[in-house]
């Protein structure tokens, strides 16, 4: 099976300071990759490169196309890549606001991909906006207001539906838990487990919490300073892990 | 004899104009960049479309200024006049006789000819502005062909309105490439912007000009479901009675009682001299 993204020796360097490097690893469809560590670890800045936010300084980031078959996402031009961050990728940022547009209603926020990619029939674009409201337990009346009239899990739940419209099949997810409370992000991990499995996706997601990579990635990679310290499944790395960063981090969780 | 260059700015800067001119011609819908200068008018008045007429004009050019279609308020007299002294060209109200016609918000109603060029004044040049403040990221837009925002306004109408309500500045696509923004004339407009004459499209403050040129399509964006059309008052006009013009509604008296007028002063006068009369035709006159 050919990998969907293969990341080759990436690396991205600000001035003499080390944001990421040597980074190597093989995505297969349906798989689910959490990258955990601290702050300043380098996770967002990976996630940024390999979506194409940030060139790499180096390295390839092969990403298996529906038409061509492996592309080095990093060398292709401009165009093909913001179509495929609109087809084929999907990036849910950690504050909603990041990744919503405010002014613009929730219906319109769905279908702003929609349009994007040519459709131009008004009764189809909403139907598609309400079943994905649906799908993401917003409820269908909600359709014609605004995001700020949302409360935040509300909005993450948009903006999850506004990247999953298209059917993409990468979606690259940086803390998509974060800064909401316990109840909502259980609520939010529940949804996003639902969809992963039953759309097929594969997801990267940059956490710093180990309890959404717990429910969600199959496989973990933890970073330290840049560097990449310790990968294997998430069960394997958390249950028994060989790194003493990774001992640190796992022995750092709070009981309750 | 006045101290005045012809038509107030100097030889280098109407080069520089008309070198922006030429490209957007040849780019259709295409924002040229160009070194806007001072006028002796405030922005918002027409700065930009002033420019470009004085690029434009010729000693042998006779100039209309409409605003609202217009030929008698502020901006359109104080325009003419300014032309009449830095220029000394010939001015006229009847669109026919014209070869220069700049206008504020408004195509005139009279069919124009392929021997004349019309001036558009432009408050914002572009149309994805409202929607994406930042500047590199419309420019890239443009670039890429990347539309689907302004799609995304028009299904936020549908959304509130039922319909889709911008009414003015209504957005198109030039030969199947550029959104542009008509400036801010009524859609009833928008059909017509398919025509002989040169549209030239001038924004002094935000320093940008763009053109289409003769007989070039001219598409107004729509839904498959909720196409476009072109509306207006559904009224004839009160003093000439005609029922293809465009209208201003004009309230008379506190007592709920309103007339509608061509907002076209020209086309009104031209067909009430040649006997047409309205609804309240006779009372004004």
């Amino acid at each position: 099976m050919t990998p969907l993204l293969q990341v080759k020796n990436v690396a991205k360097m600000y001035g003499a300071r080390i944001g990421c490097t040597d980074v190597n690893f093989d995505l297969y469809p349906g798989e689910v990759m959490g990258i955990v560590g601290e702050s300043g670890s380098g996770k967002s800045t990976l996630l940024n490169s390999l979506a194409g936010h940030l060139p790499p300084d180096r390295g390839e980031v092969i990403f298996d196309t529906r038409t061509e078959g492996p592309v080095d996402t990093v060398t292709m031009s401009e165009p093909e890549r913001r179509m495929l961050s609109r087809t084929d990728w999907a990036f849910v940022h950690q504050h909603a606001r990041d990744g919503l547009r405010m002014p613009v209603s929730a219906g319109g926020n769905i279908g702003e991909r929609l349009m994007a990619v040519g459709d131009r029939h008004y009764g189809s674009i909403r139907e598609r906006a309400a079943d994905w409201l649906g799908r993401v337990e917003i409820s269908e009346s909600r359709i014609d207001d605004r995001p700020s009239a949302f409360s935040g899990g509300m909005q993450q739940r948009l903006q999850i539906a506004r990247n999953l419209v298209t059917g993409p099949r990468l979606v690259f997810m940086d803390e998509p838990t974060g800064g909401l409370d316990v109840s909502v992000q259980a609520r939010l991990l529940d949804l996003l487990r639902g969809l992963v499995r039953e759309m097929g996706l594969s997801a990267i997601i940059v956490t710093h919490d180990l309890a959404v990579v717990r429910l969600l990635a199959d496989r973990l990679m933890v970073m330290k300073d840049g560097h990449v310290v310790e990968t294997g499944l998430t069960d394997q790395v958390l249950d028994d892990p060989q790194h003493a960063y990774t001992q640190l981090l796992v022995s750092s969780v709070l009981q309750v | 004899m006045n101290d005045y260059n012809f038509a107030y700015l100097d030889e280098q800067t109407k080069r520089m104009i008309r070198r922006a001119i030429l490209k957007g011609l040849a780019v259709p819908g295409y924002q040229v960049p160009f070194a806007s200068r001072e006028m002796p008018m405030p922005y918002g008045w027409g700065t930009g479309g002033v420019q470009v007429s004085a690029a434009a004009l010729t000693p042998d050019d006779t100039l209309k200024v409409i605003d609202q279609g217009a030929d008698d308020t502020t901006n359109a007299v104080s325009i003419r006049k300014f032309f009449e002294k830095t220029a000394g060209v010939e001015t006229t109200e009847e669109t026919e006789k014209a070869s220069v016609i700049q206008t504020r918000h408004r195509i005139p109603e009279a069919e124009l000819t392929e021997d004349q060029i019309l001036v558009y004044q432009v408050p914002i040049p572009e149309p994805l502005r409202f929607l994406e403040p930042r500047e590199t990221e419309t420019r890239k837009m443009h670039a890429l062909q990347e539309y689907g925002l302004m799609h995304v306004k028009l299904y936020e109408d549908i959304s509130q309105h039922g319909a889709i309500a911008t009414a003015y500045a209504y957005p198109v696509k030039v030969e199947g490439r550029y959104v542009m923004d008509p400036s801010p004339i009524p859609k009833f407009d928008n059909p017509k912007m398919e025509m002989a004459a040169i549209q030239l499209f001038g924004a002094g403050r935000e320093q940008r000009i763009y053109a289409v040129p003769p007989y070039t399509q001219v598409v107004p964006l729509d839904f498959e479901d909720y196409p476009f059309e072109a509306g207006k008052a559904d009224h004839a006009c009160d003093l000439c009675g005609a029922e293809d013009s465009y209208l201003d509604e004009v309230i008379l008296d506190d007592a709920g009682n309103r007339m509608f007028v061509c907002s076209d002063t020209d086309y009104c006068r031209s067909r009430r001299e040649a006997g047409h009369s309205g609804r309240l035709g006779e009372e004004a006159a």
